[in-house]
């Protein structure tokens, strides 16, 4: 974090401020686990709620750069990669839930599961898109890969937020309202996305013009 | 306390079962604490809620397991009535709506005694037993409940249903202002089960007007409900205003929203999964561990019902 420089400071508060934001949901978790208040199915309570926020996570991380292109906040995309890596740090914690409360790490069970239950393949597979990208998010990994291979392996977010929203959808039982409003969501934010990006090739109403390169993702 | 503990050590250690239910003392000593306060916010899911009045003269029935009995706590926060909303805390917290009394049960169709009857000159006549049952849903999760109730047989044999009458079927209340949750088109509505009369007329089939002693809490299904242990808790309709007499095998509301998933007989079955998820397992509400789903639900005595059947195909 740029720490010398005064406006750098103010920004490394504020994402200090999220940061711990951020870890409210686990905080929360731990102390209703501690105070006995996880109700009748402790387990799935924990399952529920770490799955709930990985989606939020992603949901916030799209919504990063139409956010930016609405409001012209172009500083919003300094939170992006917190916002990202929380989502991996939610879904972490969910598929462990799976491995440890639901299937006891027991691999050969676990191998037999994945396959088996479409709503558990999509999951699986919705992390494992998430793995890479985690692993690529350093400043380093970006230099390494060159903005437009990192870009392009970084579009693997939608994928993951679309498989992240079946998976919900696929596993409840009849009331899909609550996978209904995630993937509503998700609907905006890719059409949002699209809008933006034919804003941006589009070059006639752009009057200042100067700025016509890709700007929007460069970090 | 200890859900933490589990988080934080490795799952070879995990395995403390009394201090595990040292939590559940923690929560009960707690909850004796809350129930001066009267209060039922969700804010006090740990507290023991209020019980409604004792049932009298209740004597031990037949079919009993020395199996531990889920907390009341658990067994009334924790509900599927999608009747006041799909989340399991739901009925609990909305379920306050429903009046059960006076209520009123249509029993008609193929019966000779047909009529309205008020629910206390149908329960009046019968002796009220404890059943001790597990209850298996359909969702991979399993308690141990003590029912108050009566053989459904007894229901039955007092209506005379004639000879064409093969199936009975159920329906809970149709009123959106009482249960909310109807106007979500969740389900059809009103909710519908059934029974073969064979089914129904088992012995181990009750109707339950309580749980623990006590009238039954809403949430659970108040005031009269279907116990049908060896089947999934879905079958266990709750609510009843309607017992009809019927020739056809009557369509039930989750088979109605999903046939491939729900069928008419939904016997307890590890070898038949889900589509969805796999059914071999249940977490016993309480516990730490899955344990193994039991050929209906434990509940042997029952399979002669279905013998020469393919329960792969009558799911």
């Amino acid at each position: 974090m740029r720490s010398g420089r005064p406006s750098g400071s103010r920004l490394g508060w504020v994402k200090a401020a999220l940061f711990v934001l951020a870890l409210a949901p686990v905080a929360w978790l731990a102390w209703r686990a501690t105070a006995g208040r996880l109700g009748a199915n402790p387990l799935e309570a924990v399952t529920h709620a770490t799955g709930d926020w990985t989606l939020r996570f992603l949901l916030a991380t799209l919504a990063v750069t139409p956010l930016r292109a609405l409001t012209g906040v172009n500083t919003l995309i300094r939170f992006r990669r917190m916002l990202g890596l929380f989502a991996f740090f939610y879904g972490t914690l969910h598929l462990l839930t799976y491995l440890w409360f639901d299937q006891f790490f027991s691999w050969p069970d676990i191998l037999r599961d994945i396959p088996k239950r479409p709503f558990i393949t999509v999951g699986v597979a919705a992390f494992a898109l998430m793995v890479p990208l985690a692993a690529t998010s350093t400043a380093g990994m970006i230099r390494r890969l060159g903005g437009a291979r990192w870009r392009a392996l970084h579009r693997l977010v939608y994928l993951c937020a679309i498989l992240g929203v079946v998976h919900f959808w696929w596993l409840v039982k009849a009331d899909v309202s609550e996978p209904r409003l995630y993937g509503a969501v998700l609907a905006v934010l890719l059409a949002a996305r699209l809008w933006v990006s034919y804003r941006r090739s589009a070059p006639a109403p752009e009057p200042a013009g100067a700025r016509r390169s890709r700007s929007f993702d460069r970090r | 306390m200890l859900l933490r503990r589990r988080l934080g050590i490795p799952s070879s250690e995990i395995t403390d079962e009394h201090l595990y239910w040292r939590r559940r003392d923690f929560i009960a000593a707690a909850g004796l604490a809350a129930v001066g306060l009267a209060v039922s916010g969700p804010e006090l899911i740990g507290a023991e809620p209020q019980r409604p009045a004792k049932l009298p003269n209740v004597v031990p029935g037949p079919y009993g397991t020395d199996e531990a009995r889920t907390p009341y706590e658990d067994v009334t926060t924790y509900n599927n009535f999608y009747e006041f909303g799909t989340d399991k805390a739901s009925p609990a917290r909305y379920a306050a709506s429903l009046r059960t009394r006076p209520w009123t049960v249509r029993v008609d169709g193929e019966c000779r005694r047909q009529g309205d009857f008020p629910l206390d000159d149908l329960v009046k006549p019968q002796a009220l037993e404890e059943r001790v049952y597990r209850l298996r849903c359909v969702e991979g999760w399993s308690m141990v409940i003590p029912w108050v109730g009566f053989p459904l047989r007894a229901l039955v044999d007092r209506a005379e249903p004639n000879p064409k009458a093969r199936f009975v079927e159920f329906t809970t209340l149709l009123d959106q202002r009482q249960m909310p949750g109807q106007q979500d088109p969740v389900l059809e509505w009103p909710y519908v089960e059934g029974l073969r009369l064979d089914e129904a007329m088992h012995p181990l089939t009750i109707l339950a007007v309580g749980l623990y002693g006590s009238v039954l809490p809403n949430q659970n299904g108040a005031p009269v409900r279907l116990v049908v242990p060896w089947k999934y808790g879905f079958k266990g309709i709750k609510s009843i205003v309607r017992i009809r007499f019927v020739q056809q095998q009557p369509w039930s509301s989750w088979q109605r929203a999903n046939p491939r998933e729900y069928g008419f007989y939904s016997n307890v079955n590890p070898e038949v999964d889900h589509p969805r998820w796999s059914q071999a397992r249940e977490r016993r509400i309480g516990e730490f561990f899955k344990r193994k789903t039991l050929m209906f639900n434990g509940y042997d005595e029952v399979a002669r019902l279905y013998s020469g059947m393919d329960l792969r195909k009558n799911y």
